[in-house]
């Protein structure tokens, strides 16, 4: 409704714009509803049953939660204007971590414990090589990809560790008012995200050291230092994802979380995250974490091919980058050149 | 917070840790549990013989089956006296694997095994090996050329599938049903090995006249399998039967199970991990049966090629040598036989 009222108003006098995150997101919105529609359509017979759709809504949440509150990280590395591509494998090895039999020994409290630990450690790594090695961070980031999964391998002795902990197994299975507590935990690391991009220095911080790190610098902001900071964040999103997956698969192993970081990062570009750093939005972010599980959820509910699925996947990504860029050339100018 | 006592929950923090790391060497499932023939009382075969030099080449392991491949045939060549194994990392392609084969094969040893990460690739690295006059033992990756192997040892993709259509097949027409609902859980689906047991369990079901209603493709990971087995519960919200290809993937499946509470249908596994042969015992699960697939195939393949490197035949057959083709039978094991199995689960 309101992008409606608006259109003709921005035609005729350009200067004035809805905020851009508001449209974009409601845009989200949009294709969530299309997906829901299209899923009503394609099996009426599920979406008949009002049982189905409010335990289908949960499964989507929950399927979205550990990739959900790595993508939160990931939206703040990218602000920032890095890129972590070593989230998949800080997950994995945070994972193994936390479910060795001497780990499980120190019981929930413990595992919890290494698993963010052993996030926040990689993660300051991570921003230190960045920061004060002067590594790019994709090759900075890359090579933990490796190295990480490899530690991982290396203490799983390759194998798949189950967890014998009854409270972390059961953080998959807790309802907490009918809510599952994996979608609870998302929704207070996508709060808690937004408040700090939104309500703190930090977060202006974070938006001024990716839009122009040297004007950040003149600023009196100490550049590297919080570049160290958004890296360790992102290690310790990875941290919490690695425990909710854990939870979820009642085991952990060195392939876990496999392509998370390709996942996140194109959640986090969908969602209105400049690549290129300076801008982006966790509400968006979540979406486009929501719009990639629910279509994962259509296809299965339809029996269409994975192949098919990560093709309309791709095409979505695409379709998204097209329209940011869209924003700022109308049609016409682009059909002039 | 004063800067001392966040200093000291750093250190802890360190400290457990590093705790960690020491005692990581001791995984869940102890790499002893290896599948070896030790029983060899009255086998001409088992007396020392001629010393065999055995090169041998897997893939990194990325999991569980892998892995179990690499410590069988280790654990295996251990068991002799006249057997000397030579172990090189095949790396994590199949270009790494033919570098480090090339060093092998210099090194001139009598016979060669190998896991190929490709067939294809690794077909004329074994070619070579062959014309250098070293016997090449392929494990359960064919190669496309004839000549590039002496013995070649695998395991049945498409019988993995038969096995996991006939018993699903009998025990629902057991229950008189006419038009059940199937579900399938294969592991990475780009995958030949995936594609084989998948069109053999079509070819099984087909024989009752049942059919697959929903497919979702994991990656022989627990957290793909939960997120595919949930997947999969979701779009059918009543079920009859499930084959999940692989046991390891198969732990996340069974967690999604557990989680979406659902028990209305009974599951089949594949490869015949001792977890999933542990749970099919205790029966307390939908996880009733097992198709196995066994890296014990590891171990034979090291026996075979020290008969091979002795010029010994295998003691039952007529024939003076070791036979060229040898596909291992996949075997049903459910809560019936499961004590028979229980040593050979990895």
């Amino acid at each position: 409704m309101i992008t409606e009222t608006a259109l003709p108003e921005v035609r005729e006098r350009k200067r004035v714009r809805l905020d851009e995150g508001v449209v974009r997101n409601l845009g989200l919105v949009g294709v969530l509803a299309i997906l829901m529609i299209i899923g009503a359509v394609t099996r009426p017979e599920l979406y008949g049953d009002a049982t189905w759709v409010k335990n289908n809504i949960f499964t989507i949440l929950q399927q979205a939660s550990a990739i959900g509150v790595v993508t939160v990280g990931m939206t703040f590395v990218l602000i920032g204007g890095g890129v972590d591509l070593s989230v998949g494998a800080i997950i994995a090895l945070a994972g193994v971590w936390s479910t060795t039999l001497a780990t499980q020994s120190y019981g929930p409290l413990g595992m919890v414990f290494t698993a963010l630990v052993v996030g926040v450690v990689v993660g300051l790594i991570n921003g230190v090589l960045i920061s004060y090695g002067k590594l790019v961070p994709f090759i900075a980031t890359l090579a933990m990809l490796v190295a990480a999964r490899g530690l991982a391998a290396q203490i799983s002795g390759k194998q798949t560790q189950i967890s014998a902990d009854a409270t972390i197994n059961g953080i998959a299975t807790t309802k907490i008012l009918g809510i599952p507590l994996l979608v609870l935990i998302l929704a207070a690391v996508v709060v808690a995200g937004w408040v700090l991009l939104n309500r703190t220095t930090f977060g202006r911080r974070t938006v001024a050291v990716g839009g122009n790190p040297e004007a950040a610098r003149l600023a009196g902001i100490n550049v590297k230092r919080h570049t160290v900071l958004l890296y360790a964040l992102s290690g310790l999103c990875c941290g919490i994802g690695a425990i909710m997956l854990t939870s979820q698969a009642t085991s952990a192993q060195a392939a876990m979380a496999n392509l998370y970081e390709l996942d996140a990062i194109a959640a986090a570009i969908i969602g209105g995250t400049l690549l290129s750093g300076g801008r982006g939005t966790i509400v968006g972010a979540l979406f486009g974490v929501l719009v990639f599980s629910t279509i994962t959820n259509l296809f299965a509910i339809n029996n269409l091919s994975t192949e098919a699925q990560n093709m309309v996947k791709g095409g979505i990504i695409v379709a998204a980058v097209l329209i940011q860029q869209f924003r700022y050339r109308s049609i016409t100018q682009l059909f002039k050149r | 917070m004063s800067a001392m006592s966040r200093r000291r929950i750093l250190f802890g923090g360190a400290a457990v840790g590093a705790g960690a790391l020491l005692t990581a060497c001791t995984s869940n499932t102890p790499a002893t549990d290896a599948q070896v023939k030790t029983d060899t009382s009255g086998n001409a075969n088992a007396a020392a013989g001629k010393k065999v030099v055995i090169g041998f080449s897997a893939p990194a392991a990325d999991h569980g089956w892998i892995a179990a491949i690499t410590n069988n045939a280790k654990a295996q060549a251990a068991q002799y006296s006249d057997v000397e194994l030579r172990l090189v990392e095949a790396g994590s392609d199949a270009a790494a694997q033919r570098a480090a084969l090339a060093t092998l094969i210099g090194q001139k040893p009598d016979v060669l095994v190998m896991l190929p990460h490709d067939g294809k690739e690794l077909d004329a690295t074994a070619l070579e090996a062959m014309r250098a006059g070293i016997p090449v033992v392929n494990l359960d990756r064919a190669f496309p050329s004839q000549a590039a192997y002496r013995l070649q040892l695998k395991g049945d993709n498409y019988g993995m599938g038969l096995a996991a259509g006939h018993y699903i097949g009998e025990q629902l027409k057991a229950k008189g049903a006419t038009t059940p609902i199937i579900g399938e859980i294969p592991g990475i689906d780009s995958l030949e090995l995936t594609q084989q047991r998948s069109a053999g369990f079509a070819a099984a079901l087909a024989e009752y006249g049942f059919k697959v209603a929903n497919r979702r493709p994991a990656e022989f990971t627990a957290d793909s399998g939960q997120a595919a087995a949930t997947a999969l519960l979701q779009a059918l919200p009543k079920m009859d039967a499930l084959w999940n290809h692989d046991d390891d993937q198969g732990i996340g499946v069974l967690a999604a199970v557990k989680q979406a509470n659902r028990s209305e249908f009974f599951m089949v596994g594949g490869a015949g991990s001792k977890t999933a042969i542990d749970t099919i015992t205790k029966d307390d699960t939908v996880l009733k049966a097992t198709v196995t697939y066994s890296p014990s195939m590891a171990s034979s393949a090291i026996s075979l090629a020290r008969l091979i490197g002795q010029g010994k035949g295998l003691s039952d057959l007529v024939e003076l040598q070791v036979p060229k083709d040898i596909t291992l039978a996949s075997e049903t094991i459910t809560k019936d036989n499961a004590a028979k199995y229980a040593k050979l689960g990895f």
